[in-house]
């Protein structure tokens, strides 16, 4: 395995500092002052640095890591969401419980490989119990709205992203002690596919694909990216138990369901009247828009994953 | 006191305001947007909307180390006076300065204390609704905020809209809800030569209203 993380890890090195050298020859010969987009673009790039440099060092410390890694995303991930859906005074002890039993408990669950409990505790229990302590509570004023908004909250923060270190749990034959690269194929075809499809819109973007959702999203986007990242699949394929032509299909299904994640993450954010989920990260917003995409990826691939390759 | 003492007292508050701010920031990535004034180490009154124990500890995150140690919120002697702990806490840790509202004597007129504090040169919190409030709307102000800028005409009085404190630590919650908060601070308001105590509380109110990132949230 440490043959291909070498590999990996070079790989990003060089793609990153292309990116950060082009950026910085654009910068160079742009007018000053620099454009909304060039400095945007630059934040961007420092901002994958840090981010690929924490993910390595979490994937130096294995289960641990990634366990430990994951729970904090969906700690910022969902105090995002929160922030920004309504709630009431009423709700203070479901949203206190939402950080302090729903997060620990999940990431429990996954770092025991308890997997008849995985996935149901979140979308069966909680689902269920917490709207009942919401109606204990007595306070019926916008009840489906502020439980919908919890119910959400968790889902998409703590229960999909929960997924990716979840991945560490299966058990695919000739693929022993290598799950790792699961989880960094999967981060790297979909995170790359968010980038592949930005630079496709903003090189060859004409027609708009939602424009009332995301007017950012275009067809030729969408199209590009998805193209290049099924590439990226079969290339990275080496890494995978699947063949080049299963690794560019999974590739294909996940970035789809990343771009859809996208979109219903813009959907939130409008109806919310919102931009950005936060700040937490220079350039991108919060941690859901660097997320979104992955968040709808991860239980997807995990259970194809899980239905043709392990016994 | 002598002098271990007294170093391990300032260790003492310099720890807790530290640690208080960290707490904060891994609780609420609390940010500070400057929307009419910058940060600077002028001498002064910080008047804010209250509605929750944490307001103070999140605005005064938003201040550098310096500032920090030379500001102190004013809190309620009714609340904060009421136990030995509860002294400790506001007076020797958080640095605050008890006040108390059922006054007797000359010398615990809340205004001539909060004087006394400016008179060393330190900068002020102060709540001018004189209450932790649990409406949607801001109660009506206090006159201490019109009395203290008579009295000290050269501190400034800068607004600070503290976003979600209501939803993070609600009156009678004792654990935080993890939300992201900002603190919005605005430009200086000052009396207006021969305005009337009313209209400048009004006026004051208004500005620290008008603050408010998310006026359409109800929650």
């Amino acid at each position: 395995m440490r043959h291909e993380i070498s590999i990996l890890i070079i790989g990003l090195f060089v793609v990153l500092s292309t990116a950060s050298v082009t950026a910085g020859i654009l910068s160079m010969r742009a007018p000053k002052p620099l454009s909304a987009t060039l400095v945007n673009l630059t934040q961007r790039i420092n901002a994958w640095w840090v981010m690929v440099a924490l993910m390595t060092i979490a994937f130096f410390f294995g289960r641990y890591g990634m366990t430990i890694l994951f729970a904090l995303i969906s700690f910022a991930a969902l105090r995002e969401f929160v922030t920004l859906t309504h709630s009431r005074r009423s709700d203070h002890w479901v949203l206190l419980g939402m950080f302090g039993i729903v997060i620990p408990f999940q990431y429990w669950l996954v770092w025991t490989a308890w997997y008849g409990l995985f996935v149901i505790f979140i979308p069966v229990y909680c689902f269920l119990l917490m709207p009942a302590i919401t109606a204990l509570h007595g306070d019926t004023e916008r009840f489906l709205e502020r439980v919908s908004a919890q119910q959400w909250a968790i889902m998409i923060s703590v229960y999909c992203v929960s997924h990716v270190p979840a991945l560490l749990t299966l058990d695919v034959p000739g693929f022993e002690g290598r799950n790792l690269l699961l989880i960094a194929f999967l981060i790297i075809v979909v995170q790359g596919s968010d980038v592949l499809q930005y630079i496709f819109g903003k090189l060859f973007g004409k027609h708009r694909f939602s424009p009332t959702v995301s007017p950012s999203k275009t067809w030729e986007g969408l199209i590009g990216g998805l193209v290049a990242s099924s590439l990226l699949g079969a290339l990275l394929s080496f890494i995978t138990p699947f063949s080049p032509l299963q690794a560019s299909a999974v590739a294909f299904i996940a970035c789809t369901m990343g771009f859809l994640g996208g979109l219903v993450a813009s959907a939130i954010k409008r109806d919310q009247g919102v931009k950005d989920w936060g700040h937490l990260i220079e350039g991108h917003g919060g941690m859901l828009d660097r997320t979104d995409s992955l968040v709808f990826a991860a239980p997807i691939f995990f259970h194809i994953v899980r239905y043709f390759w392990t016994v | 006191m002598s002098k271990l003492a007294l170093r391990t007292y300032t260790l003492l508050q310099t720890g807790t305001s530290v640690g208080l701010s960290a707490l904060a920031w891994a609780v609420t990535g609390v940010r500070p947007i400057w929307n009419g004034s910058q940060p600077s180490d002028r001498q002064r009154i910080y008047f804010a909307n209250h509605t929750s124990h944490g307001d103070f500890i999140l605005l005064s995150t938003c201040l550098s180390e310096t500032e920090r140690a030379k500001t102190h919120a004013i809190a309620a002697a009714e609340y904060w006076g009421k136990s030995q702990l509860r002294r400790f806490i506001a007076e020797d840790m958080l640095s605050s300065v008890l006040i108390s509202r059922q006054w007797t004597s000359e010398a615990e007129h809340p205004i001539s204390i909060m004087l006394s504090v400016l008179d060393q040169g330190h900068s002020l919190i102060i709540f001018p609704e004189g209450t932790r409030n649990t409406s949607d709307e801001l109660l009506p102000f206090r006159s201490g905020l019109y009395n203290l800028s008579i009295a000290r005409p050269d501190v400034e009085l800068i607004p600070c809209w503290i976003e979600n404190m209501s939803r993070v630590l609600p009156k009678g919650q004792f654990l935080p809800v993890p939300l992201l908060c900002r603190v919005v601070f605005g430009a200086p308001v000052a009396v207006a030569p021969g305005e009337e105590r009313r209209a400048f509380l009004q006026r004051a109110r208004a500005e620290l209203m008008a603050l408010n990132p998310r006026p359409d949230r109800d929650d």
